[in-house]
């Protein structure tokens, strides 16, 4: 109920981010069922127009364009959604460690992850797909590990600043382990911040993704992605066929969205109001 | 003085033992490999002779520290391995793509530099105008996009529809200055786009902090003129930021150009770099990464040193 009151008071960006969300959230859990065809059926010509029968018109092979929007919503967002929770969670149990245990455990993960934040992103992952191959597990597992260096420094320094305080220094003294003190007494008081990180982190993870797949070295075809997409039918642009601007645009929809609600989260979070 | 240089020294010594580390993060990635280099490369199919000869020539027949140490001091005089691919030797490929990288790289930060720090100047000090909002959405959503989408829909704009650029920006050493410029306005635009939204958003940022200090509201209250308050006060202070964001989207920048060189296929180090990971090419992975994870680490490096240099705060540091 609360949710509903918060959002009767939000800002029109925030409702127009969260439509935008919702569009594509919808789209990818009820794809079978709204997508008229599947996911590789070659159903006609290369680079067909937009039609009644082809909504979006047909790709470099003569697959459905709107069936692999459809598709390509459902496997890239959720291979993003899976590589950033999996780098929260990596991310917020080193850093909480950190940052309740402080000392040498402290000091080595900080320098390793110091180091690996020296190196951008991009080329790091690119170096390490090198050599352990091109495979979607690799590169969600890649991705998460480089990305969870970003989350460890956020989540330890607000659990440094969490861990300091009386309550957590009165449950210390009745003996609670170190576990059960990063699950009750700071992570509930972590968590806006951390939601915040949240989806500023799935829109890195999310482009990330995508700019691997329209690299060739993230998902790899005939599995539908939005990057990927954009790579295959790259060469109709010079016919003047706007194809892959469909799958561009629908990554530049989302994150658009999602930074729309972090914007309006972010604002809450710290206790403005207008 | 002398404690700026101790300073400015400490920190260089720290961007070197950074870069040694990741060298041998780059060498070790390679090692980490199941089984090893050969197998992974020749396949299953490979027999164990032709296995063999290839670790031979690979050197992996001897220790890793031995092999680390003769590889850095290659690298170091300039021989950089030979590609497994072509044969060639990694540095004659990797020098002229690198040039042109830089070229592309520095042609789009000509014209960022200027653009972003103006607009950034401007939208701070009419905040909350028409025109901030305006440039505020628009570089908001400039961040939001993929590059690749910046990039088709200016060929589309400009390539396609009105034929004015090549959307193809293919460079040679016969074209004069002003024909690889042409070549080479779409993908400098794109890469001028991404580095622009950022670099405006932390001026405009930098610039706030700083009006929003005591000493400018004591500059405005003895009532000296708006424009003389933000020269001769305002912009001194602001110097120091603005230089630290202007080297860290410099060292952005140099990473933003891998996707964008893919795009135009432009020939670079980006595109060397992509194609040899696709091909598992080693050498030259290891090779332009080590490039570029040294030219960022260089950039960042310079950003320390001219902020410490510029602020007299860090000067003395607790």
């Amino acid at each position: 109920m609360a949710f509903f009151k918060l959002l009767r008071q939000s800002p029109l960006s925030a409702r127009i981010g969260l439509a935008m969300i919702l569009i594509n959230v919808f789209a990818a859990i009820f794809t079978p069922y709204i997508a008229p065809f599947t996911e590789t059926e070659v159903v006609g010509d290369v680079w067909l127009p937009m039609s009644k029968d082809h909504l979006l018109g047909t790709d470099h092979i003569g697959r459905d364009m709107f069936t692999r929007m459809l598709y390509g919503a459902r496997n890239t967002i959720a291979i993003a959604f899976v590589t950033t929770m999996i780098s929260f969670v990596v991310g917020i149990v080193c850093g909480f460690f950190a940052a309740t245990i402080g000392g040498w455990t402290d000091q080595i993960l900080s320098r390793i992850v110091d180091i690996m934040m020296a190196i951008p992103i991009l080329i790091f992952a690119l170096m390490v797909l090198s050599v352990v191959g091109t495979s979607i597990t690799a590169m969600i597992l890649v991705i998460a590990l480089l990305d969870s260096t970003r989350v460890y420094r956020l989540s330890r320094a607000v659990a440094m600043d969490i861990e300091v305080m009386e309550y957590v220094e009165a449950a210390r003294l009745r003996g609670e382990k170190i576990w059960w003190l990063m699950r009750h007494e700071i992570l509930p008081n972590a968590m806006p911040p951390l939601v915040a990180e949240f989806g500023l982190r799935f829109c890195f993870v999310f482009l990330f993704i995508a700019a691997l797949s329209f690299l060739g070295l993230g998902i790899q075809p005939p599995t539908a992605d939005w990057g990927g997409m954009v790579r295959e039918n790259s060469g109709a642009i010079t016919f003047g066929i706007f194809i892959p601007l469909w799958p561009a645009g629908a990554i530049a929809f989302l994150t658009v969205g999602v930074n729309l609600i972090v914007d309006w989260f972010l604002h809450i979070a710290s206790g403005l109001k207008d | 003085m002398s404690t700026i240089f101790v300073l400015v020294a400490k920190r260089l010594g720290l961007g070197l033992v950074t870069m040694i580390v990741i060298s041998v993060l780059i060498f070790v990635g390679v090692e980490a490999l199941p089984g090893d280099l050969a197998t992974a490369i020749l396949g299953q199919e490979a027999t164990p002779e032709t296995v063999a000869a290839f670790r031979r020539e690979l050197k992996l027949d001897l220790p890793p520290h031995v092999r680390y140490f003769a590889w850095l001091g290659d690298f170091l005089r300039g021989d950089l391995g030979t590609s497994l691919s072509n044969k060639r030797p990694v540095a004659e490929m990797i020098v002229w793509r690198f040039s042109n990288t830089i070229f592309l790289a520095a042609a789009a930060a000509v014209i960022a530099v200027p653009v972003s720090i103006i607009l950034g100047i401007l939208a701070a000090l009419y905040r909350n105008s028409l025109f901030d909002r305006t440039v505020s959405m628009a570089t908001l959503s400039t961040i939001s996009f993929p590059e690749f989408f910046i990039a088709y829909i200016l060929i589309a704009l400009l390539s396609v529809q009105l034929v004015i650029f090549p959307s193809i920006s293919n460079i040679n050493d016969q074209m004069s200055f002003w024909q690889k410029i042409h070549a080479i306005v779409l993908p400098c635009l794109t890469l001028t786009m991404i580095v622009v939204a950022h670099m405006m958003r932390q001026t405009r940022a930098a610039i706030i902090n700083i009006l929003a200090s005591p000493f400018i509201e004591m500059a405005r209250l003895k009532g000296i003129k708006r424009m003389r308050v933000i020269i001769l006060h305002a912009f001194p202070n602001a110097l120091s930021p603005v230089i630290n964001v202007v080297t860290i989207n410099l060292a952005f920048l140099v990473v933003g150009v891998v996707i964008v060189e893919v795009v135009f296929v432009y020939p670079g180090l980006g595109q060397l770099f992509v194609d040899s990971v696709a091909a598992r090419d080693i050498p030259v992975v290891q090779a332009s990464g080590l490039i570029f994870a040294a030219v960022y680490l260089g950039l960042n490096l310079l950003a320390d040193v001219l902020s410490i240099i510029t602020n007299p705060r860090l000067r003395n540091p607790k």
